[in-house]
């Protein structure tokens, strides 16, 4: 007796990796840092966090509708949320609300599905959000906060929702009294007005090696980068070329003069840097393909970072040199496509 | 010399990406390899190997011995019965082909009387001419049993015109499953040797290098006593790192010398040839007892097999007849595969019989296949570029294919894929990555024979354009001088009556001679 089967080709194993599961990976890696931020400077972060990834959700969910295209299985492929979080994590945590319904509009509209969609974006969508939010708004932009160990009025979540959403300020003193710019801020506009870097330093607001509080958000995203890292999500190229390109360019400005250059180490750790150097460089799709283009690709993030933080008008230039970067991608590729076997 | 040859040894190169695949082949190793019951009908393809289709030698009705030729031709390997027994029909029958098709084969049934033909051993091998043993190995059948059915012979001309210094013999099946060349190399390490020797003869090689996988055994040691025994100083056997595909050609001339053959070239451009030790198994079958090719080992292994084991097959055996020699199905097989999980392709029905190309028969359950989960976009993650052996980009491949741009996909090195399926296996947008590169790279082919095409039509319509000239300006040279010559007639013509005029003036001048007055008298 005979038997028919079905005919599918080779490969035949189970189970595959899925998309969801890589996206689930890079969210469960954020979690270290995401704590280490609420620890130190309260439950603002996760409210913007989940507040990006509503207004994310919804924005996926209508442009696939739109398309034409099928909810399932792209609304669970997290790759939305990623991006939300992503974008949470570099605005101020007092922010009001529709800082994030403004800019995922244009990281998910914008920025993902009018390119066609998961996979075929040219740039980074928490970048691009990021940075029209912070061209469009800058004040709105502004609302940092300092760490709780500093500040005379800890906020609870419900004035934080309450500042968030209602835009009232439930203590006295208004804006000034709860917000604090951060050290990067306050390092561009001392420095500009001839301070030194010691005496800036001195500040409480300044940590052992970053700012206070920055610094140990920055320990848990490069925790979680590591993570990413064993797991084989990312590889170690776009994280050692930003770091190792930001190092290597601040080093010879601070030996030669330590007064008005900061540190390679405060560098690293403060800002956003590590965040991008592990989660937003790494992005696959704005980035590029082969081993030295990620190197290439990094090093122009680090190194664009660091131009901008230095000469450049804002205290923090990481979003603008990912975009710019993701822009030379694509040329960057077609010169790095590596050897062919018996090429 | 060339310096891949010592750079061969105990020392494991490394080639880019790859695999660490589960082996499962420790459950189809428990058994010795036996030969099944006969079963009551063979059914032998024609076509035993791409190219050319043998043309039956026989007729139906006719009684056939064990080891008559049934099918010669002039490219391709003989065909052989592989049972003495009644030619019952040569007709179409379904073979194991992806598409499900048919095609020409001889259905033999069984006497049972085993009745060999006379066989014709080469007397003295060690003496013989190579071409000679070349010849002899076509006649008997042998192809590459690795499962490319190459055959042996035309590998091995195209070696000795090349100067080639080591035979590689491959053991290392990389697939996960398959184990008959590790069974064969266990039970018959002396044949192997023997046939790697005749093969090295034949091609003019000095040294036999025997690669294996490093979990393989107790094959080590046997293999490397067989050599010892022959030719200690050079033969040597290799273990070499199991990560998938180390077994495919390039990769593991990679892993043995460290050098990768040109992307335009083959193997011999490194003073190389490759056979699997199964094929050398049976070039010393064929030589030193004229046995022709009609049985090989196969893996008959899976989840959906009751006891996993390796047959000593009859080629022309069915499928089914071999897995109900294994005490038949078991579980939800989904899938029947001939190769193995990577490489293998899926046949549609076990009615087909076995052919020199397979080394494995694989019934694979439903929790074995992944279940069909929805393709999504290419996210651009680079998993695949990081595993390809071939160090191609497969994520910008997929993009040229699918878009048809043939010209960047040619550059991007589209025909270098070896389909080893590494990438498709990792991508977790779960694009059937390498069903495209089988596409693309027929496609490119089709197109470069029909540039080669256009190419040659270009070439004979400027043939023909020049010759048309040529002629042209030939008939225009003759008719310039045939005027020439017609001018110089009329010249000559000219001359002719200036001569006759000058003569008849002088004669007008002469004084009258008055005829009959001439005499001087
Ligand atoms: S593995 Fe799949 S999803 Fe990832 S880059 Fe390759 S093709 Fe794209
Ligand atoms: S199938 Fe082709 S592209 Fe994919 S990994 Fe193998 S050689 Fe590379």
């Amino acid at each position: 007796m005979t038997r028919s089967f079905t005919t599918s080709g080779a490969p035949f194993f189970a189970p595959k990796p899925t998309v969801t599961k890589v996206m689930l990976q890079v969210l469960l890696a954020l979690v270290p840092g995401i704590l280490a931020y609420a620890w130190f400077f309260g439950p603002g972060v996760i409210v913007q966090i989940l507040l990006a990834m509503v207004f994310a959700l919804i924005f996926e969910s209508l442009m696939l509708r739109l398309r034409g295209q099928p909810q399932l299985p792209y609304v669970t492929d997290l790759s939305a949320l990623v991006t939300a979080v992503l974008f949470a994590l570099c605005i101020p945590p007092l922010a009001p609300w529709w800082i994030s319904c403004i800019a995922m509009l244009f990281a998910i509209v914008v920025a993902k599905h009018l390119y066609g969609g998961l996979g075929q974006n040219l740039f980074n969508p928490a970048m691009v959000g990021y940075v029209v939010v912070l061209i469009s708004f800058p004040q709105a932009m502004t609302a940092w906060l300092p760490p709780l160990a500093l500040s005379q009025h800890s906020l609870g979540l419900a004035d934080t929702l309450a500042i968030i959403f209602g835009g009232q300020i439930p203590i006295q003193g208004g804006w000034d009294a709860i917000t604090h710019a951060t050290p990067l801020d306050i390092l561009k506009t001392t420095l500009d007005s001839g301070a030194v870097i010691t005496e800036i330093r001195r500040s409480p607001l300044f940590g052992d090696y970053g700012g206070l509080g920055w610094e140990w958000v920055a320990n848990g995203f490069a925790l979680g980068g590591l993570f990413l890292l064993y797991k084989r999500v990312i590889s170690w190229h776009v994280p050692l070329a930003v770091t190792g390109s930001v190092i290597l360019l601040s080093l010879p400005l601070w030996l030669a003069n330590p007064d008005s250059n900061l540190s390679p180490m405060q560098h690293v750790f403060s800002g956003a840097i590590v965040l991008a150097a592990f989660f937003i460089a790494t992005d696959p799709v704005s980035g590029c393909v082969s081993n030295p283009g990620k190197l290439i690709f990094g090093a122009g993030v680090g190194i664009i970072t660091l131009v901008i933080r230095r000469w450049g008008g804002y205290p923090d230039g990481i979003a603008f040199a990912v975009l710019l970067m993701n822009m030379a991608a694509p040329l960057i590729d077609r010169y790095t496509r590596p050897r062919i076997y018996g090429e | 010399m060339n310096d891949a040859v010592a750079r061969i040894g105990p020392v494991n190169h490394h080639f880019h990406g790859g695999l660490r695949l589960r082996h499962n082949k420790k459950i189809s190793c428990q058994h010795q390899v036996e030969r099944p019951r006969l079963p009551k009908q063979l059914v032998v393809p024609l076509q035993q190997h791409a190219g050319d289709v043998a043309t039956p030698c026989v007729q139906v009705g006719e009684r056939v011995l064990k080891g008559q030729q049934i099918g010669n031709c002039e490219s391709c390997v003989a065909i052989h019965s592989p049972v003495s027994g009644i030619v019952n029909a040569i007709e179409n029958h379904l073979i194991s082909h992806p598409s499900g098709k048919s095609d020409n084969c001889v259905v033999i049934t069984p006497d049972g009387a085993e009745e060999w033909v006379k066989l014709d051993p080469v007397t003295d091998w060690q003496h013989a001419d190579p071409e000679e043993l070349i010849l002899h190995l076509k006649l008997c059948g042998i192809a590459g049993l690795g499962g490319a059915v190459f055959p042996t012979h035309v590998k091995i001309r195209d070696g000795r015109a090349r100067q080639i210094h080591t035979l590689i013999l491959n053991g290392a099946e990389c697939e996960p499953y398959i184990s008959c060349d590790e069974m064969l190399m266990r039970e018959k390490p002396a044949k192997i040797i023997l046939g790697a020797r005749i093969l090295r003869r034949a091609i003019g090689a000095d040294r036999v290098v025997v690669a294996i996988e490093d979990q393989m055994g107790a094959v080590y040691e046997a293999l490397n006593a067989a050599a010892h025994e022959a030719d200690s100083k050079n033969i040597s056997v290799v273990k070499i790192t199991t990560i998938y595909p180390e077994g495919g050609e390039r990769q593991l001339i990679q892993v043995l010398t460290g050098s990768e053959v040109p992307i335009d070239g083959r193997p011999s451009d490194l003073g190389l040839v490759c056979q699997n030790v199964a094929t050398a198994a049976a070039v010393a079958d064929a030589v030193v007892e004229g046995k022709p090719l009609i049985e090989r080992y196969i893996t008959v292994s899976g989840n959906g097999i009751t006891t996993p084991r390796n047959w000593l097959a009859l080629i022309g055996t069915s499928f089914a007849h071999l897995i109900d020699a294994c005490g038949g199905y078991r579980g939800d097989v989904t899938r029947l595969v001939i190769g193995g999980p990577m490489m293998g392709y899926p046949v549609a029905s076990d009615a087909v019989p076995v052919v020199k190309a397979v080394n494995c028969i694989l019934a694979l359950t439903q929790a074995d296949v992944a279940t069909p989960q929805v393709e999504m976009p290419c996210i651009r993650c680079g998993e695949c570029a990081r595993v390809c052996p071939a160090r191609l980009l497969p994520q910008s491949l997929y993009l040229q294919t699918k878009n048809g741009l043939w010209d960047d996909a040619g550059a991007y090195g589209l025909s270098s894929c070896i389909e080893c399926g590494c990438c498709d296996l990792v991508c977790p947008s779960h694009i059937p990555l390498v069903d495209w590169f089988r596409f693309g790279k027929s496609e490119l082919v089709q197109r470069k024979i029909k540039t080669r095409a256009v190419e040659r039509a270009r070439t004979r319509f400027e043939a023909r354009e020049q010759r048309l000239e040529l002629k042209q300006r030939k008939r225009a040279e003759k008719m310039a001088l045939r005027k020439q010559m017609l001018k110089d007639k009329s010249k000559q013509k000219d001359r002719v009556q200036a001569a006759i005029t000058r003569a008849k003036e002088k004669a007008d001048n002469k004084p009258r001679i008055i005829h009959g007055s001439s005499d001087d008298t």
